[in-house]
């Protein structure tokens, strides 16, 4: 068990002797003086801390992806390599100083101000890093945790385009070494993943001994950073995030297992998730942001209990099961029953989620997920809500909604769940699930919305479910 | 020609104000704001405050040595509030200590004992309280209530447009430190130098002479750091003075979003009168502009409010009067546009209600009013140019608006639930600072001994590529190569009585004093080699670093006298190498005692046409597309010009869309992160935004003829509100979707559904099993 953290920063190995709580950004910005990487609003809102942590992966290869340093707790970075602008700067190739995909930004006039940009330039370079497929749309969609308050975008949508026909042929077996032949990277990222093997992480960081107290479970950070920021640096932690027993996505007996701290992205990229649930991508396309998403937890996303949390209500539609484990003592609870009031969990202090299950999606499951938020991507739900139905020959045999915003916890409708069986996949139905569900929700005004609008938007989004998952019975004339 | 930082921003090299190398013994401070939005403070408590490890001071107005005052209009603001309060997050206190994190901590340590007072923030219910930054104004012409007779079509309505945040992705920020004798130096991330110099001056009852104030570039600025930079610039200089020690202060955002302010939101009445011909006769209107807590730069806001009342149209007969109006919210303030597009969007709201009446497409009636030469603006300035119109057709033309148009209606009926909408929006947006003497600037231009030259003006980089227009300018006037030329940093010490760099006037104001600068000293130059040439004084050219007879290049002794040779002998001849110069906007006046004048050098014109989409079943909109035929004059540098007027539709679209500012009736900020204020992201931008810059041949005051462009773009924002509001119509032609913008998913979905969800109920009731029963 160590106390040190260990880790490579840009080419440099890194004997960390700092709370596991500090940020990456303060690590870097401030213990480092690499100010290239910007503070803009240390919420994970805006991108200019972006960073790459590349994390080793299958057949010896390290697997880079973006993540906000204002929200990375630095013990998370440990066995990784860290990449901040000043280690994606490739000197002596060029005249002008620049790589591909700077070059690419400065031609299309993709800076203004400056302050975003190192964010964005991050965020390309990794797409060019790890993108399994390259395309002009995946790289914008790289960049969708950036906000830019200058250019208006267009600039950086053309210079994405230019990086990813530029990476086009870029041999996929073997990314980084073109990359690095390439003058896209400095060539020293070749031998990072020899370096990451002898680094000596392969202890794994046990967490600093200072700060007394329980030691709170933390996954991606990607909450408690947002909600206590300086109670986190010196608070003592434990780590889940990289724990190999809560991570992995698997089928077991006819249900689908998934890691605690199997991360947003990881569903999202999941062949047994995408399979399972053709619209997943477009669906966790909703939650958060690239880099968010990166380091974002189910885990994480469920003990925080937000009465608008995307995964949550996901899982409340899937009837899901967690398994929760206080040392030794293990338990099965329903995710419903976690939710007792407004943040208030049935979870014992010390017990961690190890994993969430449901039972897998059969031949007559219609799952639909809807949210909507004032700005589209990267916002939190004003309403979010699932619904999942086993249909017959026409006839639903039973099903589950749920809604986040709506009520103090993220809620499984029980009323309207419970009367859905023996209906049609009709419009009927669509219209009586709507009035059913009015009933049972009791949304309050706040900054994402008036009640008022949040009971019309449920209704409107239950049609939308209906419209979506019956394009053929349920046409939507019939619900405008 | 690229912007001239671009490598240092994409390498990560380009330094911000939290990026300067730390000076010895840096301290880190931190503001405690007020905890309500109006009240008389008992006691402040800062006891425990100082007695946290690390904290070396807590600074309060007891501690200013000269006047506790910030006010740059009117002295009604101070710099840490004494006796009462006049918004949440208003500075109290400052906590200087060891580092920021410790510092923002023993803020919470602080305690203020305030009897609470009833706080307003509607402007509508101050002015009836008689709460008002200054006495109303009113512009008019022609004879208003007379003219109500001659029109067929008469409207009148209620208009409102949002705050907006700036958003700048730097936060404000400063770093004073103290120099011999009792001085300070700042670095501060200020938009106005002089402003900051002036206000530390005052506050710390020093000669201004004492205070040296820097600017490096800013990471954003769009009018919150005209004004709104002095406060934390002065705070650091009392913390740097009172602990003898290097302070830095850079707040936190949730801090920056709180304690300053935004873009006015206005709340306005209108009456609009056409006549059978959809002539805009009449046009009536009453601003209400929510000045918050202190005056600020309200009153010149809202003078520009008045200028832009009518848009880009010539309206005979129009009353516009604008109130003031002083509520519990932190001091609004300049914010790209200056007021401007606030009137434009009520003008823009009456025309639509109108068109509504007269059962007409809004853009028949802005085609058939938009001003033509020798009209005159109610405030007295006359038309000059034909582009209002020109770039209308041009716009028209090009991206085939009755083609769009068709497609619209053609799509629409086809598909039920996603559902176009299609809006023009002329703009005609008025440069120069409307207080006339601030159209001054300065500049300060050395040659150096080797060639290379050092440019010094009153212009602060801050992303609108002011830096790379200047070393073209100087780069042409010099005939040298652009990598000769350096912009330095904006230093009170190097150029004084600084304007601040806003109201888009910087290129203009700068660009023509560098002219002069860089003017003066090639004239000696060439004087110089004609006299070493032994040639008559102007029949010697510099052409492409190269001094010319003619076309002929010409040699002195064995060398042929190129720049570097010039400027050599320049130097062995003694003669001056560096020159100052200073440039006054001619020919602008303003009488505010008649509300008359021709306070412009000239407008800058252009159209865009936007469309929208709207999802029927959600509430939701996409901005489809943008295309705008904007006014450059002659563009001096198109990717740059190019960059402005995307960035600002943009920005635009936001304040119209998706960014709203919103306060409790507490007065508190309930949208004071960026998890709750949301400004647009890569997919809020339009799905294809295409532009022209459109050139023209008239004579206009700007520098190489290539007119401004900081702001004007930012005014086509204002038309995806009516695209998005066309595309409801679409979907429900009943709808009567109100003039308040933002026009968020929320107003979008209560407009399509007027009677909400409680038809919902009624169809339930009728012969629906009830849930009580399945449950
Ligand atoms: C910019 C931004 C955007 C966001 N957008 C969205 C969004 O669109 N939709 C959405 O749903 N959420 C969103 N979130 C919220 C957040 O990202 C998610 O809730 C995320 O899933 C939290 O996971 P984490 O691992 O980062 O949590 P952490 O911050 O690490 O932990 C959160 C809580 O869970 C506890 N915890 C973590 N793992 C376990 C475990 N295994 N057992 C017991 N307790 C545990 C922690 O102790 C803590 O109380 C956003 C957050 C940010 C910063
Ligand atoms: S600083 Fe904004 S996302 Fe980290
Ligand atoms: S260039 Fe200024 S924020 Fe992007």
């Amino acid at each position: 068990m160590g106390s040190e953290i260990r880790f490579i920063l840009n080419d440099d190995e890194v004997v960390a002797r700092k709370p596991a709580g500090r940020t990456v950004l303060d690590f870097v910005r401030r213990d480092r003086r690499l100010v290239g990487t910007k503070v803009g609003c240390r919420e994970g809102d805006c991108g200019a801390c972006t960073v790459l942590v590349g994390r080793r992966a299958e057949e010896g290869r390290v697997r880079y992806r973006s993540m906000t340093s204002c929200l990375m707790p630095l013990g998370n970075a440990h066995g990784a390599h860290v990449v901040t602008v000043e280690g994606l700067n490739v000197d002596g190739l060029s005249p002008d100083g620049l790589n591909p995909v700077q070059r690419a930004m400065a031609e299309e006039g993709a800076t203004q101000c400056g302050f975003c940009t190192v964010g964005f330039v991050v965020s390309l370079a990794g797409f060019c890093l790890a993108a399994e497929e390259i395309t002009a749309e995946e790289a914008v969609a790289a960049i969708d945790g950036n906000i830019c308050r200058c250019t208006g975008y267009k600039s950086i949508e053309r210079a994405a385009a230019r990086v990813s026909a530029a990476l086009a042929p870029a041999d996929v077996e073997e990314r980084v070494g073109w990359l690095a032949s390439n003058g896209w990277i400095p060539a020293s990222f070749v031998s990072i993943p020899g370096r990451l093997a002898e680094l000596g992480a392969s202890v794994p960081y046990e967490g600093t001994a200072s700060g007394t107290g329980r030691r709170g479970s933390v996954g991606g950070g990607t909450d408690l950073w947002v909600q206590r920021p300086e109670e986190m640096e010196g608070a003592p932690v434990d780590l889940l995030l990289d724990d190999p027993r809560l991570r992995g996505i698997r089928e077991e007996g006819g249900r689908i297992v998934l890691g605690a701290s199997t991360t947003v992205q990881e569903m999202r990229e999941s062949p047994l998730l995408l399979r399972l649930f053709p619209r997943l991508k477009r669906h966790l396309k909703l939650v958060s942001s690239t880099p968010i998403r990166n380091m974002a937890t189910l885990g994480g996303n469920l003990v925080n209990a937000s009465p608008i949390g995307d995964l949550t209500i996901f899982l409340l539609a899937l009837e899901a099961e967690l398994l929760l484990a206080d040392g030794e003592t293990r338990r099965r609870l329903p995710l419903a029953d976690l939710y007792r009031g407004y943040k208030e969990l049935d979870l014992a202090t010390d017990e961690r989620v190890v994993s969430i299950s449901f039972a897998a999606p059969g031949g007559g499951t219609r799952f639909n997920f809807e949210k909507v938020s004032k700005r589209t991507h990267l916002d939190i739900a004003s309403v979010n809500s699932a619904l999942r139905l086993e249909v017959e020959d026409g006839v639903i045999r039973e099903g589950t909604l749920a809604a986040g915003g709506v009520a103090p916890v993220p809620f499984r409708l029980p009323a309207t769940s419970a009367g859905l069986a023996g209906r049609p996949a009709a419009a009927e139905t669509a219209r009586w699930a709507a009035a059913s569900a009015l009933e049972e929700i009791a949304p309050i005004s706040d900054v994402r919305g008036s009640a008022e609008y949040k009971r019309l938007l449920l209704r409107q989004l239950v049609y939308a479910h209906f419209v979506e998952l019956f394009p053929e019975t349920v046409p939507v004339e019939a619900l405008l | 020609m690229r912007n001239i930082d671009s490598a240092g921003h994409l390498r990560g090299e380009s330094l911000y104000l939290d990026d300067l190398p730390e000076l010895e013994g840096t301290l880190h401070a931190a503001v405690f704001g007020s905890p309500v939005a109006h009240g008389r403070v008992r006691r402040l408590e800062i006891g425990p405050a100082l007695e946290t490890p690390g904290v070396v001071a807590v600074l309060t107005a007891a501690e200013i040595p000269g006047e506790n005052q910030i006010g740059g209009i009117l002295p009604d603001e101070p710099l840490l509030a004494e006796d009462e309060v006049h918004y949440d997050g208003q500075p109290m206190a400052i906590v200087v200590a060891v580092d920021e994190a410790v510092a923002r901590r023993a803020t919470r340590a602080i305690r203020a004992e305030i009897d609470e007072l009833p706080a307003i923030t509607d402007p509508r219910e101050a002015r009836r309280r008689g709460l008002l930054i200054q006495p109303p104004r009113t512009f008019s012409c022609g004879d208003v209530d007379a003219a109500w007779e001659d029109c067929a079509y008469v409207v009148e309505g209620v208009a409102e447009s949002g705050g907006q945040e700036h958003l700048y992705l730097e936060t404000q920020g400063a770093y004073a430190h103290r120099t011999e004798k009792g001085g300070l130096r700042i670095w501060s991330s200020t938009q106005g130098p002089t402003v900051v110099q002036r206000c530390v001056a005052r506050v710390l009852g020093l000669p201004m002479k004492e205070i040296e104030v820097d600017v490096t570039r800013l990471g954003g600025g769009f009018g919150g750091k005209e004004d709104q930079a002095s406060a934390w610039a002065t705070m650091a200089a009392l913390a740097s003075l009172r602990t003898a020690r290097p302070v830095k202060l850079v707040p936190h955002r949730l801090d920056d979003l709180r304690m300053t302010g935004t873009r006015h939101p206005y709340s306005s009445d209108f009456r609009i009168g056409l006549d059978e011909d959809l002539k805009i006769v009449a046009y009536e209107v009453t601003f209400h502009q929510n000045a918050g807590a202190a005056a600020d730069l309200s009153p010149a806001v809202l003078e520009r409010t008045l200028f832009h009342a009518t848009n880009a149209y010539f309206v005979p007969n129009v009353r516009a009067t604008a109130y003031s109006c002083r509520t519990n919210l932190a001091p609004n303030t300049a914010f790209r546009g200056f007021g401007g597009p606030q009137g434009m969007f009520v003008m823009e709201a009456a025309i639509a209600a109108v068109a509504e009446r007269a059962g007409v497409e809004a853009a028949e009636i802005q085609r058939r009013n938009l001003v033509r030469v020798g009209d005159t603006f109610p405030y007295g300035q006359a038309v000059d140019e034909p582009t209002a119109e020109a770039t209308w057709d041009r716009c028209a033309e090009r991206y085939d608006l009755a083609g769009l148009r068709r497609r619209v209606a053609e799509h629409n009926a086809r598909d039920p639930v996603r559902k176009l909408g299609l809006a023009v929006m002329p703009i005609a947006f008025g440069i120069a600072f409307t207080k006339t003497h601030m159209n001054q600037a300065s500049v300060l231009v050395h040659v150096y001994g080797d060639g290379s030259v050092g440019v010094s003006t009153a212009a602060v980089e801050m992303g609108q590529g002011i830096n790379t227009k200047l070393v073209q300018i100087a780069a042409r006037v010099l005939s040298i190569d652009p990598s000769r030329v350096k912009i330095e940093t904006t230093n009170t010490t190097r150029v004084a009585n600084t304007s601040p760099t806003a109201a888009s006037a910087s290129a203009d104001l700068n660009g023509h004093a560098l002219v002069r600068a860089c003017s003066a000293i090639r004239g000696r130059l060439l004087s110089l080699a004609a006299n070493e040439l032994g040639l008559e004084a102007g029949s010697v050219d510099l052409r492409e670093e190269r001094v010319v007879v003619g076309a002929t290049a010409t040699r002195l002794g064995r060398e042929s006298l190129d720049w570097e040779s010039l400027v050599r002998a320049a130097f062995f001849r003694r003669v001056d190498l560096s020159e100052h110069a200073f440039y006054a906007t001619p020919g602008i006046h303003f009488d505010a005692e008649t509300e008359k004048g021709s306070p412009f050098g000239y407008l800058v014109y252009g159209t865009a046409i936007v469309l929208a989409s709207v999802d029927r079943l959600r509430g939701t909109y996409e901005i489809e597309a943008v295309h705008v035929v904007h006014d450059v004059g002659e563009s001096l540098n198109p990717t740059v010009d190019g960059g402005q007027v995307e960035g600002g539709i943009v920005q635009g679209i936001g304040w119209m869309t998706m960014e709203e500012v919103i306060y409790d009736e507490a007065g508190r900020l309930r949208s004071g992160a960026l998890s709750t204020y949301k400004i647009p992201d890569v997919y809020a931008a339009p799905k294809r935004l295409e532009y022209e810059l459109f050139e023209t041949e008239s004579g206009n005051g700007a520098v190489y003829r290539s007119k401004a462009v900081g702001e004007p773009p930012l005014m086509y924002g204002i038309g995806a509100f009516f695209a998005i509001r066309d595309a409801i119509r679409a979907a429900s032609p009943e709808a009567r979707p109100s003039l308040v913008a933002p026009l968020t998913p929320e107003r979008v979905l209560l407009a399509l559904y007027p009677q909400g969800e409680r038809a919902t109920e009624a169809a339930f009731a009728e012969g629906e099993e009830s849930p009580a029963e399945v449950r």
